[in-house]
């Protein structure tokens, strides 16, 4: 067996110091008020402002026209979220099931096509996209956050590959057993992607959750704001002489990261469960 | 149950790989048919146009009356065993049963009814909640079975089912699907690469090689009396002997002339003369009877069990000869030995078509 020396350990602690010590500077940080911060910069130690930062930033309403406030972002964000991956998941299952099962002309062409996708991220297309769902009137609404990102390469691609390992008799005992497609797609390939299906929830969720830049163009209206883009805000309202609010920032960025944590210690089982057991 | 007539069906891939070349088989009802040859000879492909899998590229299926070319898999009433099972991996053995009469909209009394007897006749009661990942090969081959058998089918399709078990769980489900098929009565085709199964199942073997029948007929007929030496040496274990041979006037000789003699009763220039291991007597010296007489030495001596096979070469090369011998019987390698087959155990085949003379 390989024996662990220190300096592997040396390692891994550097490793975990620099994942770790950011977080726990923003949430010292967050504990402490705005003065203290201005006047002495980082903070490493607890401060006593815990309680009454968080408050503030989950219930008081802020921002320009004082209309939102952390609650209201942390939905909006949630919605974004499940969004985003629940609306990723099902059109890219769609899309392979279409690739994988049924003859169609070009069907690989389609294929290599939505995967070149992959080389033109949002950012590349993102003023075109803007004007489509700016004339669609959908700026500021719900929808025009998330339509125009659901499609994914990436799933595609990853359902794509497990829809080709899945037994083609299983196919076809199926189609004896007079399943049609729809009955096929969701008595027994949605079923079997499960484990699947669960680790793309984990990361495009986290993907989701973490947008910036399409929110930030397409919702103007501070009531459709998500806790990434408001953080921003927060900091942008320098009233006159006021100390910016660097206290309230760093607590809303502690809420803004653990919900995905959540996400991903929630699921972990399902994720390794996946990997280990192989149900087909 | 019902008959199933295949008409001049072929099969033609892209790129004009023909896999299946003008196949005609008349299955009477309740028979069971196996349909045997090496891999590659299109027995799969044809049982899959059976089920409807693949599609027909000229020819015609009926099944009972009806034309089927056309019809989905789903309408054909045939249900099929697949080699890897292909069970539901998330449904419980008693979902992998029902979910096809699911399907079908039967009622849940019938189709639980129809479980519960396909499970007593199988004996999987027991494990009618659990998944197939907990199952054993032999209780997976079970259940596969068993979807089967609640369809209650005009015909089972079998493509190769024994084929992931080990020797023998192998031996104990090839005696338990004959018992079964005889007791249900549904005619069956059952595909195998193993002429031992075939044999063993069949009430007809089709022999196929290369997209052809090679041969039609009762396992036994086929045995005793192959229709070419592709038969010849597919069918039985150890395979047939198989000798070129010239005729030497009245006489027959090997083609290297060596330690061959026999008489030439066909009236042709050369032959591929066949001799099964077990016609072959070892005789004290050499000997002039009627029929074939061999002299060659032993390389080696394979006792399994209740007989044994001597493997043995002519001095001067030319094929290996494939002798059976009482199992107690003792040779040593390099000894030589003098073998003789009567008239009626040699067969004869044309040496250019392979065909069987008579």
């Amino acid at each position: 067996m390989y024996k662990l020396k220190i300096s592997d350990h040396l390692i891994l602690l550097t490793g975990v110091f620099f994942m770790v010590a950011p977080v726990v500077l923003t949430f010292m940080t967050s504990t402490h008020d705005a003065i203290a911060i201005y006047k002495g910069g980082v903070q490493f130690l607890p401060g006593d402002k815990f309680l009454e930062n968080y408050e503030t930033v989950l219930f008081q309403a802020g921002g320009f026209t004082q209309e939102v406030n952390g609650f209201v972002m942390l939905k909006n964000s949630m919605i974004l979220g499940f969004g985003f991956a629940i609306g990723k998941i099902v059109i890219s299952m769609l899309a392979a099931y279409a690739i994988v099962y049924f003859r169609f002309p070009f069907a690989s062409v389609c294929f290599w096509i939505i995967f070149a996708t992959l080389l033109l991220p949002l950012e590349v297309r993102i003023l075109p996209s803007y004007e489509i769902v700016q004339s669609l009137g959908m700026v500021n609404t719900y929808s025009g956050l998330i339509v125009p990102l659901i499609a994914s390469a990436t799933g595609t691609f990853f359902f794509r590959q497990f829809f080709m390992s899945v037994p083609d008799e299983l196919l076809e005992a199926a189609r004896i057993d007079g399943a049609g497609p729809w009955k096929f797609f969701k008595d027994i390939l949605v079923p079997l992607s499960k484990t699947m299906i669960a680790a793309i929830f984990i990361i495009m969720f986290v993907f989701g959750w973490n947008q910036y830049l399409w929110p930030t163009l397409i919702t103007t209206d501070e009531s459709l704001f998500t806790l990434v883009r408001g953080i921003k805000q927060i900091l942008q309202v320098w009233v006159g002489a006021q100390i910016p609010a660097f206290n309230e920032a760093m607590a809303l960025a502690i809420l803004a990261m653990l919900p995905p944590v959540l996400i991903v210690v929630i699921f972990q089982s399902w994720f390794v469960k996946g990997l280990v057991e192989s149900d087909k | 149950m019902a008959t199933i007539t295949l008409d001049t069906v072929r099969k033609v891939y892209a790129g004009d790989v023909e896999a299946v070349k003008g196949v005609s088989i008349d299955i009477a009802d309740s028979e069971f048919i196996v349909l045997v040859g090496p891999s590659g000879c299109g027995k799969s492909t044809l049982l899959r146009m059976i089920a409807g899998l693949e599609d027909i590229t000229t020819g015609e299926i009926k099944i009972g009356d009806r034309l089927v070319n056309k019809v989905d898999p789903a309408d054909r009433d045939i249900a099929m065993v697949f080699q890897n099972y292909a069970l539901y991996p998330h449904m419980s053995v008693y979902n992998n049963l029902a979910y096809g009469l699911k399907n079908r909209g039967m009622a849940k009394e019938e189709i639980d009814r129809r479980v519960k007897e396909a499970a007593r006749i199988l004996e999987i009661g027991d494990y009618l909640e659990r998944r197939p990942r907990a199952l054993s090969g032999g209780q997976r081959q079970r259940v596969a079975m068993g979807r089967a058998i609640v369809r209650e089918p005009a015909a089972f399709l079998f493509d190769e089912p024994l084929s992931n078990l080990d020797a023998k769980l192998r031996v104990q489900m090839r005696v338990e699907i004959k018992r079964l098929q005889q007791s249900l009565g549904t005619t069956s085709v059952y595909v195998t690469h193993d002429q031992l199964e075939a044999m063993t199942l069949a009430d007809r073997l089709v022999v196929l090689n290369g997209g052809n029948i090679e041969q039609i007929g009762a396992p036994i007929e086929v045995y005793d009396k192959p229709a070419s030496t592709f038969v010849a040496s597919f069918i039985g274990s150890p395979a047939m002997n198989l000798l070129n041979v010239k005729a030497d006037g009245d006489g027959l000789s090997l083609e290297n002339g060596a330690g061959l003699s026999g008489s030439n009763a066909k009236g042709k220039d050369s032959y591929i003369v066949g001799i099964r291991p077990e016609h072959l007597q070892v005789v004290d010296g050499p000997s002039s009877g009627d029929g074939v007489n061999l002299e060659v030495s032993v390389d080696v001596l394979e006792p399994v069990g209740a007989e044994s096979f001597v493997y043995a070469s002519f001095p001067d090369g030319g094929p290996e000869i494939v002798v059976r011998v009482s199992s107690h019987a003792r040779h040593e390698p390099g000894e030589k030995m003098h073998l003789h087959a009567d008239a009626k155990d040699v067969h004869f085949f044309d040496s250019s078509t392979g065909r069987r003379i008579d």
